[in-house]
């Protein structure tokens, strides 16, 4: 029963940091700031998430510290995302030359 | 840019943050002790008062069964999206040539108390090539990877529709 829990608590890290392992090549590849916080968003909250549960299969008795420390990263990892992105709108920050429309910096042109 | 629409009862949200910040301390802790429950106790109710319009994730919730029912079809929606959003994330940062086709669109939300816009925003985010980039009352500025409509009623349902019956029946 420990050697099945151990094993599939290794594949949950293994699927973890593999997802880990695409956000930083994301982070690499894509072309502009918010691409790029896409990229590490996405990967990081579900890279982290599957091995933090991979811990919790290899170390039970943790499991109500991984949710806890699970539920924070859920809820401030997209707000600090959010916040990245509006500061890089706010600032000018280049948008990548594939950029097809930006409907915030229309509506910002109109107001006075 | 003022985000209170609904009617706010001040008690029951200090009430809320409370009750929050001592179910994370236990969690922390793990042990029921008294004097740990009692300086649990005591931090909580301070920082509940300093912070009085602090956020809990219970804040505005509606405590029916209906919206229990909601938030656990949302989580588990919420959970499938993601997965999506990271195998198609994978496809695309994997592919050679890159396939992007990123833009801002605008997106506009039904929900009117706080909780629940800031769920909304935090879950478009996390979401399949979305994230969400400026926040101004009902109107949400979303960033995509590859662009869809961009007509705000088609773009709605394309990003937010999904999120929003259930987080409508959890906070409204």
């Amino acid at each position: 029963m420990g050697a099945i829990l151990d094993l599939i608590g290794a594949l949950l890290l293994l699927a973890g940091t593999s997802f880990l392992l695409l956000g930083g090549l994301g982070l690499v590849r894509m072309p502009d700031i918010y691409n790029r916080i896409q990229a590490g968003t996405k990967a990081t909250t579900l890279g982290t998430l599957l091995s933090l549960v991979g811990v919790g299969f290899l170390h039970p008795e943790w499991s109500l510290k991984l949710l806890l420390i699970g539920v924070f990263l859920l809820f401030t990892n997209p707000l600090s995302s959010q916040v990245l992105a509006r500061a890089a709108h706010r600032t000018g920050t280049r948008k990548s030359p594939a950029t097809v429309v930006d409907q915030l910096e229309d509506d910002l042109g109109e107001r006075p | 840019m003022e985000h209170t629409s609904q009617p706010r009862n001040a008690l029951r949200e200090l009430g809320v943050l409370f009750i929050t910040l001592m179910l994370f301390w236990v969690m922390l802790v793990g042990t029921l002790a008294t004097d740990t429950l009692l300086i649990g106790a005591l931090v909580s109710l301070s920082v509940a008062l300093l912070y009085r319009d602090g956020l809990s994730f219970f804040t505005e919730f509606r405590a029916t069964p209906a919206a229990f029912v909601a938030g656990i079809r949302f989580y588990a929606y919420f959970f499938i999206k993601l997965a999506q959003s990271n195998l198609r994330l994978a496809a695309i940062v994997l592919s050679p040539d890159l396939p992007v086709n990123p833009g801002i669109v605008k997106v506009r939300t039904g929900l009117k108390s706080r909780m629940g816009r800031l769920m909304l925003a935090n879950s478009i985010t996390l979401t399949p090539g979305t994230l969400s980039v400026e926040l101004d009352g009902e109107w949400l500025y979303v960033h995509c990877v590859t662009v869809g409509s961009l007509d705000t009623e088609r773009a709605t349902e394309e990003i937010a529709a999904g999120f929003e019956r259930f987080l409508e029946v959890m906070y409204g």
